[in-house]
């Protein structure tokens, strides 16, 4: 059923004409173009898809997008917003840093899920790391390199 | 210096967009060295690529009056003194961009950011036959660094002309030559300029050594980092075009079903939808992904099993007896063979059989394959998630009845490929919906048709039947594999009378063999032959009472196998014991794609009787370090993949029906298993760079199998290594 959806996206305000159920996913990928938060799974247990909503990650996949009515959705794209000019926001330099990054093709789902984590304690521990972190998936096994540049982003975070 | 992303698999970069009519033409001025990625550089022709091409070089992007085809990659220094290595290998995660940038960058004296590597284009890059066997460092990084070395003496002559100072006295600076006390100096862009200069390799240019090393050698963050944390790096699936359909086919409920009939008429009726129907593919597509999933699922269908299908009894419990019962002729390789079997029992004081073995296993990369076909003119543009992207184009090609350069097949970023992005049907999937409908068409597998298409890695068995002397020394190796085929079986621990035979292929398909689609899977093979391997000389070691460690030290007289067990040892601060030892503590050795690597793992058991591996220490040789954070990462990931195969990864069938659909079913690695990871490389500077992206991967099971032994004495003959398994294993 269309009916009219207003969000917030990566800062911007945006208004759809769509069908409410259509999973947030998709909505982003194919209307908005924003290709960061990826498929893998569709049924919310790996975590590519993660975004952000009013701070907590969650997983486009499962969600509608009626769900974020009125709500502010960060995307890999909007989180560091002078990309362009070389500035990353600190998890995202971390993980390029310290070799987070294998295929990438978990990696924007990862550093998403990190962000919501940090958000929520910022001074968190390796073991909160590792279990905030736990339904993410991520196959290259870049496991060790990941724990290791969230806590260094978080360290960042609480320096600066 | 401008740092861009040099990396990026480039090649859509429209700078890059050269005419692919004519190639001489492609290859553009400024100075040229063609040469071969395929063929191991003379003097350090440690191991031929095991694959060879099939078939005639398409041509790939040169059409006419091409290279010849063993010709199949080349290095520019452009007008603009920038420069480009054009390679049709592609990067799938593990690095192997940034390894290759770094070489080139070494030889040329430039900076790393100043190389651009243009990869995994059939218009842009000369024929290759894919990226497998961790063959990109170790073969075509050596030719690389050969042709870099001959540009750079070309370089050297052309700047001795000109700043009239002998080549000797001159100096390399980030593509600036001077003389050495600087009073002139010429850059590359000036010496390049108005030049058409073309040579094939020579291989005479000296490369650099381990002491002039400035930019090999040294840690390097991936060339691809940035694109990657900031969503730009493109996938397949990223990529879109005006009016391009989504398509979502109709699946058979198993592998040897045959359509029998479609009734599309509600699908049809749906708005934006379009149904494709031949007899052999019956498609729903719509602009919305969403859309054409839902019209898919009104597409109603009638399949019948073929007669080729296994039956249903055979399934994951079954197969093992199922692929023994019916064997063909085996192979015996002569370089494995020596002495006298009966001979070699005689001697023994104790003899062992065992038999180890694993079912099959998926690839599940996070990207599941993924096509787009976008008709262009008479041909077709493609971007496809493959290892392999001109076989693929050759594949489209034949299909489609085009000449190959009317097929332009472009590999984006990989997310994953582990041998599983060699095949793929899904090319020609896209490719038939396109020039149906005559709109750009992508096909993205969904998790449950990436598990269904997985090219598995084989259900495979080892047999082996060992023995030694009263003194503790190897006597008979005889070494029998079915179905996995023999990579990394080689045995480098000394029995004077031992043999090998290789039954069947690991992608052997058929009545009496695998009853569906096999492939490669990191490492193909590698993983069983070491655990089969590692396991036996450990029920040997703990049969004799012996260290586990010593026993092994005793019975290998290979240099660089003594080198990796005694650095991973030191590193550890291994403690001999004989096992059981109660410390959950267990040792393997293995050799693959040129390098050696011992592991050491330690384990214990959750309280639900799962396996929790605490500690991994990894030393591996792989010759001369390319990029040791690199090298280092790749070991990580091995490690921590492996330790899916090693303890949950198991896939459920039923004849051809596969019954594991999604990661809910097939367990992966997760970050609770995160052990503490020490894996690093050791010194062996007189060797060429070596494979980097599997061996690390290939021991894992075995140590983790010793060490489920050294804690408690229960022996697993079977990966992976659940808690049902263990407790059956108890039981003995
Ligand atoms: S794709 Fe959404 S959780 Fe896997
Ligand atoms: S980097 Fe490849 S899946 Fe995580």
């Amino acid at each position: 059923m269309t009916e009219t959806i207003r969000f917030k996206l990566n800062g911007q305000p945006v208004t759809l004409d769509t069908d409410g159920d259509r999973k947030l996913l998709w909505v982003l990928r194919t209307d908005f173009g924003l290709t960061g938060a990826k498929y893998s799974c569709g049924i919310g247990v790996c975590g590519a898809c993660t975004v952000v909503v009013d701070d907590k990650a969650v997983r486009s996949c499962h969600t509608a997008v009626r769900d974020v009515k009125d709500k502010d959705v960060l995307t890999i794209e909007g989180l560091a917003p002078d990309a362009a000019s070389g500035k990353l926001h600190p998890l995202q330099q971390a993980f390029a840093d310290l070799g987070a990054v294998q295929c990438g093709f978990c990696t924007p789902g990862m550093i998403m899920t990190a962000y919501a984590l940090l958000k929520k304690n910022p001074d968190v521990t390796r073991e909160q790391v590792i279990a905030g972190m736990e339904n993410n998936i991520c196959r290259c096994g870049a496991h060790q390199r990941i724990v290791q540049a969230i806590e260094s982003a978080a360290g960042a975070g609480k320096r600066g | 210096m401008e740092d861009k992303s040099v990396a990026t698999n480039n090649a859509h970069d429209p700078a890059h967009d050269l005419s692919r009519r004519n190639f001489m033409q492609s290859l553009g001025g400024g100075v040229v060295i063609l040469f071969s990625a395929t063929a191991p550089k003379a003097g350090f022709a440690q191991e031929q690529p095991k694959q060879q091409p099939k078939g005639k070089p398409a041509g790939g992007g040169f059409g006419m009056g091409g290279p010849p085809p063993d010709l199949n990659a080349y290095l520019r220094i452009g007008e603009d003194g920038k420069v480009t290595v054009f390679s049709g290998k592609i990067e799938q995660g593990q690095g192997n961009t940034t390894a290759l940038a770094q070489m080139a960058a070494e030889e040329l004296c430039v900076s790393l950011a100043s190389v651009t590597m243009v990869m995994g284009d059939t218009a842009l890059c000369p024929w290759d036959m894919g990226t497998f066997g961790s063959m990109s460092v170790r073969v075509f990084g050596a030719q690389l660094r050969s042709a870099a070395a001959e540009a750079r003496t070309i370089l050297l002559e052309m700047a001795a002309e000109w700043l009239s100072v002998p080549p000797v006295q001159l100096q390399i600076d980030d593509g600036v030559i001077s003389a050495v006390d600087k009073s002139k100096t010429v850059t590359f862009a000036e010496l390049a300029k108005g030049q058409k200069i073309t040579r094939a390799l020579e291989g005479k240019a000296v490369t650099h050594t381990l002491a002039e090393f400035s930019v090999m050698g040294r840690d390097a963050v991936r060339v691809d980092a940035v694109a990657k944390v900031t969503g730009a790096a493109k996938f397949t699936a990223d990529y879109s075009f005006p009016g391009m359909l989504h398509a979502k086919i109709v699946r058979p409920p198993a592998h040897g079903a045959k359509l029998k009939a479609a009734d599309a008429s509600e699908a049809e009726k749906m708005p934006g939808v379009t149904v494709v129907r031949e007899p052999d593919l019956v498609a729903a597509l719509a602009a919305d992904p969403e859309v054409a999933t839902a019209a898919r699922a009104k597409i109603k269908v009638e399949y019948e099993l073929s007669s080729g299908a296994a039956p249903e009894t055979v399934d994951e419990k079954t197969i093992f007896d199922h692929l023994l019962g019916n064997l063909p002729k085996p192979q015996i390789p002569a370089n494995e063979k020596s002495g006298d079997l009966a001979e070699g029992e005689k001697a023994s004081a104790e003899v062992f059989e065992h038999s180890w073995r694993n079912g099959y296993g998926a690839h599940a990369p996070m990207e599941p394959h993924a096509a787009l076909a976008k008709p262009e003119g008479d041909g077709m543009t493609m971007y496809i998630s493959t290892q392999t992207p001109f076989p693929a184009q050759n594949q489209v090609a034949g299909l489609l009845k085009l000449p190959p350069e009317k097929v332009r097949v472009i590999a984006p970023f990989v997310g994953g490929g582990f041998g599983g992005k060699s095949s793929g049907d899904q090319s020609n999937e896209a490719a038939r919906l396109a020039k149906a409908t005559g709109k750009p068409v992508l096909v993205a597998y969904t998790r449950e048709e990436e598990f269904f298409y997985d090219a598995f890695r084989p259900a495979a068995i080892v047999k082996i039947k060992s023995g030694v002397d009263a003194g503790g020394k190897l006597t008979l190796w005889s070494y029998d594999v079915y179905y996995a085929g023999n990579r990394s079986a080689e045995m480098f621990y000394d029995a004077p009378h031992k043999q090998q035979q290789v039954y069947g292929g690991p992608m052997s398909f058929g009545p009496n063999a695998h009853p569906f689609q096999t492939g490669s899977w990191r490492a193909p093979g590698a993983n069983l032959n070491n655990f089969a391997r590692e396991s036996q000389i450990d029920v040997m070691a703990a049969k004799l009472k012996a260290d586990p460690l010593d026993f092994r030290l005793k019975n290998t007289s290979d240099k660089r196998a003594r080198a990796v067990l005694e650095a991973a040892a030191e590193r550890f601060g291994y403690k001999p014991a004989p096992a059981p030892s109660g410390r959950g503590i267990g040792i393997a050795c293995g050799i693959d794609a040129g390098s050696y690597v011992a592991e050491i793992a330690q384990v214990a058991l959750d309280a639900k009787g799962a396996v929790v591996v605490k500690k991994v220490v990894a030393a591996q040789d792989m010759g001369v370090v390319v990029n040791p954070a690199g090298a280092k990462m790749q070991m990580e990931g091995c490690i921590m993949m492996g330790l899916g195969y090693t303890l949950s990864e198991e896939l459920r069938f039923k004849g051809g029906r596969i019954l594991t659909t999604n990661f809910h079913d097939y367990k992966l690695p997760r970050f609770s298993w995160l052990p503490e990871i020490d894996a690093f490389p050791i010194k062996h500077d007189d060797l060429e760079p070596q494979g980097g992206g599997e061996p690390a991967i290939c021991p894992i099971g075995a140590a983790v199998a010793n060490a489920l032994f050294d804690l408690e004495g229960v022996r697993l003959h079977e990966m992976p290594f659940t808690p049902e398994r263990i407790k059956a294993a108890r039981k003995g």
